[in-house]
């Protein structure tokens, strides 16, 4: 039995484990998202979105649809994974399943929480009722696989006027203890009015099983919030990781999203915003190092529906051996959207002849009065540079990492964590396999 | 300390230097002076050891060890220091930790320990001093947004750092104004002693006022056509390199 089969199999199935007791339109979404992923079914090679990003080999394996329950870790085995000398708030997750254990969740002037109890507690049913699912991209069959089988993640919901203290970790845990497993965690997001949290969001198989991890976040921002979203990619060699992130903006919102793709077999972002009120301004930034047979592909869109507002969009790609990059940057700015300023780079360095990068930006723009740019480059390292830097007694090895940390450098200024800036730069040290000696 | 006997190189299929013979002692400073496309740069990228350049004929010998097929970085290792005439930015990288990765790289191949966190300090700090170097510049990404001036200073400094042997300083003075050039002479000629020797290469006769050679030689069309004292570098500004040709 093929995947596709053997979810919409499982569906009922599913559908009495999460019961439907509440009166939400839960059931309804669940449904509905399920029918069109059942005539819609995987992306295939022939849709363009999907060109350069072939499922298939991913698709093939024997995923088990319902992980086991009772899969436990020990926290020595994971605190790598953690930042841990950083004082967070911790969601965690077990093949899927919450781990009170290992998280430090509260509800103590904010929810941070999980989605699993938000969806079917009267209490929250309010909130639910008015942003799940409402800008997860209805179009995507991959999310309404999500949709239809959204059962548990994270749930943070900020008041206004909050400044979270500290800021929360999101970890999807895969065990591997079965040989192919598929996971779909939801996560919810809904910061208030002149409120501000950071999150750092990720996923990690703790062998080289199988994992696919098809996820769905909606993160929304009211007016004058500021959110910092960072995704740490460095998986095992044998877990996939489809990542859609969508991003609703309310007036004068300031969100952030950068993601870090250094691992995993095949990696899709598909992270969309859209602005929804005036002076709003929307970063993602992006840096990809990945090697052997390794694909990342960052799909992204802004849309600009209100005027004077920003996006600042930067991918710096570094890809070695026979390595793919896909990137593709959608900008829409709608008629209303006068004022608008719109930047758009993406940066690649290919090492060695085998490495692969398909770029595409495509920019639709519908008002008159707007400054949008977009760029793209693809080339090597530079001779003279390496030259400079091996004349001062560095040996080419490491000259070679100096050069292309120097490369991703301007993707991580925005990162305001200092523990989290010290990871991603030894995160990237050990991804070009050096010992770059310093700090950030 | 450095000879070099009938070198020619070319990069692609243009042969650039033609026959070059030089023998530079240790405590001696050599100027080699020569109009544009005369071969200036090409002598000093291939002395340090760039790939892009081949060597068709002839040796070059650093203390007696022919250095020809070893890498720029063993070169630098060996005590061979080249000054860029345009050095590279490096962002993200601050000036303190590109040196110190630079000191280390250089002692570990030496067989060295690497230099204490407090030594490396101070030894940053007193180079800085003598250099006029305010020390917020050493926090500074590597070159990024560096003036003309600038970056030459911060190559005499990583030059005062390294303590190379042989320092070879290509164009210094090009983009100095006369503070920045006296500063960088002066770190020039505080550096200098009985073990090491420099090759200043420049266009001009203005950086020789403050950096005295032993020897001046002219460079042209690939081969050295006139060698003298110092007094032939002004009668070159006086009359021109149309004179030696």
């Amino acid at each position: 039995m093929d995947l596709k089969d053997k979810l919409i199999t499982s569906f009922l199935a599913f559908e009495n484990t999460v019961g439907t007791d509440t009166e939400s339109d839960i059931h309804d979404i669940r449904s509905e998202a399920f029918s069109h992923f059942e005539t819609a079914g995987f992306p295939t090679k022939k849709d363009e979105e999907y060109k350069y990003t072939p499922l298939n080999s991913i698709l093939k394996q024997d995923y088990n649809v319902f992980p086991k329950s009772e899969n436990t870790v020990e926290f020595a085995d994971v605190k790598k994974y953690f930042l841990h000398d950083l004082d967070a708030y911790k969601i965690v997750f077990i093949d899927g399943v919450y781990s009170s254990f290992l998280s430090e969740t509260t509800h103590d002037g904010f929810d941070v929480c999980l989605l699993g109890s938000a969806l079917k507690k009267p209490k929250y049913k309010m909130v639910i009722d008015h942003y799940f699912n409402k800008i997860a991209c209805k179009k995507s069959s991959l999310t309404s696989l999500n949709t239809a089988f959204s059962k548990e993640g994270a749930y943070i919901h900020i008041p206004k006027n909050t400044v979270l203290p500290k800021p929360i970790q999101i970890i999807h845990f895969a065990t591997g203890n079965e040989a192919a497993i598929m996971l779909q965690p939801r996560n919810l997001v809904i910061v208030g009015e002149n409120s501000h949290v950071q999150i750092i969001e990720r996923h990690q198989c703790l062998n080289n099983n199988a994992v696919l991890t098809n996820a769905v976040t909606e993160v929304f921002a009211a007016k004058r919030a500021i959110v910092d979203y960072y995704k740490i990619q460095n998986d095992n060699t044998g877990a996939s990781l489809i990542d859609n992130t969508y991003v609703q903006q309310l007036q004068q919102s300031v969100v952030a999203v950068n993601t870090f793709s250094f691992g995993g077999k095949l990696t899709r972002n598909n992270l969309e915003f859209y602005q929804e009120g005036e002076h709003c301004n929307s970063h993602l930034n992006g840096i990809s190092i990945i090697g052997d047979k390794q694909l990342v592909d960052n799909h992204t869109l802004v849309e600009h529906k209100e005027p004077n507002c920003e996006s600042h969009e930067l991918y710096k790609g570094i890809y070695f051996d026979n390595a793919t990059g896909v990137f593709n940057g959608k900008v829409i700015v709608r008629k209303e959207a006068q004022k608008t300023n719109a930047f758009q780079q993406n940066n690649n360095i290919l090492i060695g002849d085998r490495a692969d990068i398909n770029a595409k930006p495509q920019l639709e723009i519908f008002a008159d009065d707007v400054k949008c740019s977009h760029g793209c480059t693809i080339g090597q390292l530079d001779d003279s540079a390496l030259f400079y830097l091996r004349s001062r007694g560095i040996p080419k090895k490491e000259a070679n990492a100096l050069l292309l940390y120097a490369f991703a450098n301007d993707a991580l200024s925005q990162i305001n964590i200092p523990e989290l800036k010290t990871r991603i730069t030894k995160l990237i040290a050990q991804k070009l396999g050096v010992d770059l000696g310093f700090g950030v | 300390m450095l000879k070099i006997e009938n070198l020619h190189a070319r990069i692609e299929e243009k042969e650039i230097l033609k026959g070059i013979n030089l023998n530079v002692k240790a405590g001696e400073i050599h100027a080699i002076m020569g109009p544009n496309g005369s071969g200036k740069s090409t002598l000093s990228s291939v002395i340090a050891g760039k790939e892009e350049y081949e060597v068709t004929e002839g040796d070059i010998y650093l203390n007696d060890e022919n250095i020809e097929d070893l890498a720029p970085e063993e070169r630098a290792h060996k005590g061979i220091f080249l000054s860029f005439q345009y050095p590279v930015e490096i962002p993200g990288v601050s000036v303190t930790n590109f040196i110190k990765t630079a000191i280390n790289e250089t002692r570990k191949a030496n067989g060295l320990e690497e230099l204490s966190a407090k030594d490396m300090l101070q030894k940053i700090r007193a180079t800085a001093e003598m250099l006029e170097i305010d020390r917020k510049f050493l926090s500074r990404s590597l070159n990024e947004g560096f003036s003309g001036g600038e970056k030459k200073r911060n190559e005499i400094f990583q030059m005062a750092m390294l303590e190379p042997k042989l320092a070879i300083l290509d164009e210094t003075d090009s983009g100095l104004d006369i503070d920045a050039l006296k500063i960088v002479a002066n770190g020039v000629n505080k550096l200098r002693n009985a073990n090491n020797a420099v090759i200043v290469i420049t266009h001009y006769q203005r950086l020789l006022e403050y950096i005295v050679p032993d020897y001046v030689h002219v460079l042209h069309n690939g081969k050295i056509v006139k060698s003298g004292g110092p007094e032939l570098a002004l009668e070159l500004e006086e009359k021109g390199y149309d004179w030696v040709k």
